[in-house]
């Protein structure tokens, strides 16, 4: 069991034919991922390593019976390309694209408001059920199969907290890098809810960032709603205020959105906070034996 | 990116929101000849990314040449030092000049893209001329809202709701449903990120005005704008976040001595974070990016080593799609073409990594290496401090 994805989800590439979307989808297929099909308009009937490419999503659903895709469009093109995603009716849609125009997003979530799909980004790694399904382009070989839920508005600072869990041999149910962007299809709450339902999911780490609110919804869902033990580490503590740091998302705004202010409030929740980066998996090994699920 | 107010109120002018007659001067001459055309009295006000600027003598009313001559040699080519800008201040290169006005009322309006909601926002408050997160953490009931629908836009009524809202007379209130909207397409439209006029102004003869007006654009949407692009005033940005930005690199300058080259921005806020845990101060955030080459990994290097307060840096790189070896091969050619001149720290992990250090070790170059990150920072920290 595992949230979102697992070996049968069936997976399309829209943006096949970049060299982006070429390379991942060889990465995505090599870690046993079902890629299905591909989407270049203008590009259908031909293939890709075998992959058949086809010119719309709708046909390439029609042909394939895909239910997820994975899209590595370019920024002009990335919000159109998550709109016949949803249109195709598919259930989960990453979007991995960098750059994606905030208010692109606002059109895409008014949109996708009453849809069955799923968005997962933009502007994120992507989702994976480690041994069975990687969406994305985090490194798969650092996961390893287990019952810790993964999720991060980061894409290299939840490589290394997979990393560090892995090392300790606590291994992941899914992990979800929802993006760094101000407007995304996933939040927080969404995959905390689906975490916490999950019976294959025991515990929770949440690696935040300055920024927004997002954290602090979290940490509201958690003390009314999780009854699993969470972990939860703030990257941003030492950011200047007024300044987006790399992600578009962070930014310590008007004095609101610090790292302090998220601390407090994971805190009030009963979460347990990562007191440095370099504790993320000792975090969670603490949690996971206070909770006895780990001798 | 943000612009400059004169250059907001031209774009606001655009779109027909009532803006003041101004003209922008970059001398002293030119300011004295725009204030005479304006007639006096006329306000002049200096010209910087920064707020704070009427606390900060920065905006001033002349009554005549002498006195429009005097304010303007005192501001131009000086620093201006507000609340926003730091002890030193931002240089003044360029005022505006401005028709005075009567000013019967102060009110706020705004717009912002709501994350929460996921929509973008309009705010007005009657507390014009306050910063409004001041009014926000003192008196939000005074802060109205309204949510606007991305395929509708700013509906009449609910800038009627402000407009009333505000306490306009109902002589007012058309006019005031007229600047919103159009406030509200100019938002949008241009790709902003933050549109804010403080104060909006109720004139003394029934007219509304914005008084002062701040534009923000989301760097994302900038691509398909590039008359917006042209108002980029590189000047108010520091000199190695601009060599960054040419590299597409993402660069923000810190005060410490400990330089960082981190990819990912997650990582990169980590880093920071660690090397202060550890004792030490970051000099930057810089991120390098996902799929960073062996030059974009030369250019960063060559920034960190531009800042003269450095004394050590800092690598720590979880490899993804940025191999452990590209790295590598990319701090060679930026060490031998600079010289590496202080104690370079390298932690790596991820994609190719042995033959990261396989490539890091046969260099000759004298390099530490690291096992994890709170090592590698704390490697860094003990570097830093060596050095005299």
């Amino acid at each position: 069991m595992s949230v979102l994805v697992d070996r049968r989800t069936r997976v399309l590439t829209q943006g096949i034919t970049g060299a982006t979307g070429q390379l991942h989808t060889r990465l995505c297929r090599e870690y046993g991922t079902q890629m299905v099909a591909g989407v270049t308009p203008g590009r259908g009937g031909t293939d890709f390593e075998g992959i058949p490419i086809f010119d719309t999503v709708a046909r390439a659903v029609a042909e394939t019976g895909a239910d997820a895709s994975v899209i590595y469009v370019p920024p002009v093109g990335a919000a159109d390309a998550i709109m016949e995603a949803a249109d195709a009716g598919l259930r989960v849609v990453v979007c991995i694209t960098d750059g994606v125009p905030v208010l692109d997003m606002v059109r895409v979530k008014r949109v996708l408001e009453g849809r069955p799909t799923r968005l997962i980004g933009p502007n994120c790694p992507g989702i994976i059920t480690p041994g069975e399904c990687k969406i994305g382009i985090m490194p798969g070989y650092i996961h390893k199969p287990g019952r810790v839920g993964v999720v991060s508005r980061s894409g290299t600072l939840t490589y290394e907290t997979v990393h560090q869990l892995t090392l300790l041999g606590i291994g992941q149910s899914t992990c979800i890098g929802i993006g760094g962007d101000p407007v995304i299809g996933t939040g927080f709450v969404d995959v905390l809810r689906l975490f916490s339902d999950d019976l294959a999911t025991d515990a929770i780490i949440l690696i935040g960032e300055i920024g927004g609110a997002a954290e602090e919804e979290a940490a509201a869902f958690i003390k009314a709603h999780v009854r699993k033990p969470v972990v939860a580490f703030i990257a941003g503590q030492t950011a200047p205020k007024g300044k987006r740091m790399g992600h578009a998302g962070a930014i310590i705004a008007g004095g609101r959105g610090t790292a302090a202010e998220k601390i407090e409030a994971f805190r009030a929740a009963g979460v347990r906070i990562a007191p440095s980066p370099a504790e993320l998996g000792t975090t969670m090994q603490d949690a996971l034996r206070e909770a006895r699920l780990l001798s | 990116m943000n612009i400059h107010e004169h250059q907001a109120k031209e774009l606001l002018r655009r779109y027909q929101v009532a803006v003041p007659d101004g003209e922008a001067c970059y001398t002293i001459d030119g300011a004295v000849a725009a204030a005479t055309r304006m007639g006096f009295p006329c306000v002049v006000k200096a010209q910087i990314h920064a707020g704070g600027r009427g606390k900060a003598g920065g905006v001033k009313v002349v009554r005549d040449v002498g006195e429009a001559e005097a304010t303007a040699r005192a501001l131009l080519g000086k620093p201006l030092v507000t609340h926003q800008t730091g002890p030193q201040g931002r240089v003044v290169r360029r005022l505006l000049v401005e028709r005075a006005c009567q000013i019967a009322r102060e009110l706020y309006l705004g717009m912002v893209v709501d994350r929460a909601t996921s929509r973008a926002t309009m705010m007005a408050s009657t507390e014009g001329g306050i910063e409004i997160e001041e009014v926000a953490a003192r008196t939000p009931e005074k802060i109205m809202r309204e949510t606007i629908d991305p395929a509708i836009g700013l509906a009449s009524y609910q800038a009627r709701r402000l407009a009333f809202g505000l306490g306009l007379a109902k002589e007012q209130v058309p006019k005031a449903v007229g600047f919103m909207t159009a406030l509200a397409r100019c938002f949008v439209e241009s790709d902003c990120s933050l549109a804010e006029i403080n104060p909006l102004v109720v004139t003394g003869d029934g007219g509304l005005l914005a008084l002062d007006a701040k534009i923000g654009f989301d760097d994302n949407g900038l691509f398909r704008h590039p008359d917006l692009r042209e108002l980029r005033d590189p000047s108010e940005e520091d000199p190695r976040e601009q060599e960054a930005a040419k590299h597409e690199l993402s660069y923000i300058a810190l005060d410490g001595n400990i330089g960082c080259m981190v990819n990912g921005a997650g990582l990169a806020m980590a880093t920071m974070d660690i090397v202060k845990s550890a004792g030490g101060t970051p000099a930057n955030f810089l991120d390098v990016g996902g799929g960073a080459t062996a030059e974009k990994v030369a250019a960063a290097f060559r920034i960190l080593l531009s800042d003269a307060a450095v004394r050590a840096i800092f690598i720590n790189i979880f490899g993804g799609i940025l191999r452990c070896d590209v790295l590598a091969e990319g701090v060679l050619q930026a060490a031998r073409e600079v010289g590496l001149t202080i104690p370079l720290v390298v932690r790596m992990e991820g994609t190719n990594v042995d033959e990261g250090k396989t490539i890091l070790a046969s260099s000759g170059l004298d390099i530490i290496t690291a096992s994890d990150m709170l090592d590698g920072a704390r490697k860094a920290v003990a570097a830093a401090r060596r050095r005299p």
